[in-house]
């Protein structure tokens, strides 16, 4: 299997402090990857650096074989990489067909086929459709971030702790969404400090410390191990 | 409503606006005040919407209008001062060589006028552009006030006539000139507004981060509102020049720049309608309807205190005041005046009306801040 995406040394500081430090990773096609970790470790500016918004000290970042290192945000969008970014941040004041059309604000053909395609994934933002973004519940709002990210029509998408804030229920209904959107042939790259969660639907995952990565395997070889157990999903050491 | 009804509605309303304005001017024997303040509520509302362009719907605060309507106004006067008499106008300091005979005709010079004041929004846009909200607003301030500093300036005397300034500026053709081009001018801004590239506007107002995100090119696309935004200020410059016939440096104070914040402010930050309901609105309080708090008064023997020369301004900040404090969202708020919106608006009155049975003396408008502004 090819990786669609390939990371390799990547350094990323802000103002002297290394954020993240000397990182490699893959993303394999059509698979769902997450990376997951605690709170500073270093998992946001990946997906910032990858998505352009923040400009890496140095890297080499492949997507699709080519280099991407140093392009700008909506170049990177436009070659299929889409952010979904952390804590939602849907337009509030603009109404839910509005967020979804900015979604595919680079491209130039028609969006009917595709907001009836995101409506169909999320039936309760067709029912909201006129409502201002700012006025739905956590849940929905991640909803249509989700769905707003999928209208440029990405190959990778990216998220960014999508189950912050949110109810147990709501959360899992997230993540049969996450498994959905995959199995129709998007990759996807996942940040999560829901560990449990993420690792049970990744097909693998990476465990990032203080801006290195620790830990790589598939998603069952972590969920299993001992180490990442006592670190994350909470387990009492014997 | 469907479609064509409102096509319908539309092409109603601007006849009857037409008519009410043919009225005007066939009864406008000389300096009737009405006259004078709806051309210069249409002036000011094509500014006001430029800089709402900018204010409300991009989030960008800046405060530099009144020097980009200078460069307009200047420009446009400089082109269009009749060759003729421009030995009178420059008598002082004598006029640069090269302008002695550039003319333009005046459709031509307005659209120069606004790309020269888009010129320099380009040209300030890159360094000022990287600043964030107060700090734009002062370095647009700044600009504003180099502008007119510069202009009045005796270097630039061969060119501007320094602080004597442009006079035998050609007036309007017509009345109705004002209102077609500042109409004209406010529809491509509200098509503009209704593009996809507007919607990319509102989403940097709303959040930075996710219009980046979503592969929204921040500087490229503030940098084109500065400068469509400073275009329109120009044309509104020019459109100031030729009501006034006449410019120098003290025209364009920043005083102008925070009257046409105050116009944006009430009639609601980020509404196109609320901020040309406004502008009629406030021009015709300063120059008109206030206008009686400025002589002493007598009722009877009474001589009523306070009223002299001056008052109708302390009167019109308290009343801007009381529109900050309680109607804070301004006449309009982000709404937009739709045809939807007034049969909705009807319906409800009537709703309401039916069982009450008192149907006359109900206030027409429930409490939804300030009304809705049928003026």
């Amino acid at each position: 299997m090819s990786n669609i995406l390939e990371i390799r040394d990547l350094v990323v500081s802000y103002g002297g402090i290394e954020a993240v430090k000397n990182i490699s990773l893959d993303v394999p096609e059509g698979q769902i990857v997450t990376l997951i970790g605690a709170n500073g470790a270093g998992k946001s500016t990946t997906l910032k650096t990858i998505s352009g918004i923040v400009k890496p000290k140095s890297a080499s970042i492949r997507f699709q074989g080519e280099e991407l290192s140093g392009k700008s945000p909506d170049y990177i969008v436009s070659k299929g990489i889409t952010l979904v970014p952390e804590g939602r941040r849907v337009f509030d004041n603009l109404s839910v067909a509005e967020n979804l059309k900015i979604g595919a604000y680079l491209r130039r053909d028609s969006l009917k086929g595709d907001m009836e395609y995101v409506y169909g994934l999320f039936p309760r933002l067709k029912e909201r459709e006129w409502q201002m973004a700012g006025t739905l519940s956590g849940g929905e709002q991640q909803m249509l971030a989700v769905g707003r990210a999928l209208m440029s029509r990405p190959k990778l998408i990216m998220m960014d702790e999508p189950s912050l804030g949110l109810a147990p229920l709501i959360v899992k209904a997230i993540f049969e969404i996450i498994k959905t959107i995959n199995e129709e042939g998007i990759t996807v790259l996942l940040i999560e400090q829901n560990a449990n969660m993420a690792l049970k639907v990744a097909d693998k995952g990476y465990v990032m410390e203080t801006g290195e990565i620790k830990m790589e395997g598939t998603g069952a070889e972590l969920l299993a191990n001992e180490e990442i157990k006592e670190a994350y999903l909470g387990k009492q050491k014997k | 409503m469907k479609k064509k009804t409102k096509v319908i509605c539309s092409l109603l309303l601007a006849a009857a606006v037409f008519v009410l304005l043919y009225i005007v001017d066939i009864n406008n024997t000389g300096n009737s005040m009405l006259a004078t303040v709806l051309q210069l509520g249409a002036i000011y509302a094509l500014v006001a919407v430029s800089m709402n362009l900018l204010n409300g719907f991009t989030g960008l605060f800046s405060l530099g209008q009144a020097g980009f309507m200078a460069l307009g106004a200047y420009t446009f006067g400089i082109l269009t001062i009749p060759v003729e008499s421009r030995g009178m106008v420059y008598y002082l300091y004598g006029i640069n060589d090269v302008l002695a005979n550039a003319a333009l005709p005046v459709p031509l010079a307005m659209i120069v006028a606004g790309l020269v004041a888009a010129f320099f929004a380009l040209l300030i846009g890159a360094p000022v552009l990287r600043l964030k909200s107060d700090y734009f607003a002062i370095a647009t301030l700044g600009f504003s006030e180099i502008v007119r500093i510069l202009i009045g300036s005796s270097p630039l005397n061969t060119v501007t006539n320094g602080s004597l300034g442009l006079k035998m500026i050609p007036g309007f053709s017509s009345f109705f000139t004002p209102f077609l081009i500042s109409g004209f001018c406010i529809l491509v801004i509200v098509l503009l507004l209704r593009s996809s590239y507007g919607r990319s506007f509102k989403a940097i107002r709303e959040d930075e981060i996710a219009a980046e995100a979503m592969g929204i090119n921040l500087s490229k696309h503030k940098q084109m509102a500065f400068i469509i935004s400073s275009f329109f200020a120009g044309i509104g410059g020019a459109l100031l020049a030729m009501f006034l016939g006449a410019v120098t440096p003290t025209t364009f104070p920043v005083k102008l720049t925070y009257d046409i914040l105050l116009i944006v402010v009430i009639g609601g930050i980020g509404s196109v309608t609320g901020s040309v309901i406004a502008s009629f609105l406030v021009v015709a309080c300063k120059e008109w309807w206030f206008r009686f708090l400025d002589q002493s008064m007598y009722i009877g023997a009474f001589h009523v205190p306070l009223l002299k020369s001056g008052f109708r301004m302390v009167v019109f900040s308290l009343v801007l005041m009381i529109v900050v404090l309680f109607f804070r969202r301004g006449i309009m708020g982000d709404r937009e005046f739709s045809w939807d919106g007034i049969a909705a608006f009807f319906r409800r009155l009537f709703r309401r009306n039916r069982p009450a049975l008192s149907g006359a003396d109900l206030p027409a408008g429930d409490e939804r801040n300030g009304g809705d502004g049928h003026e």
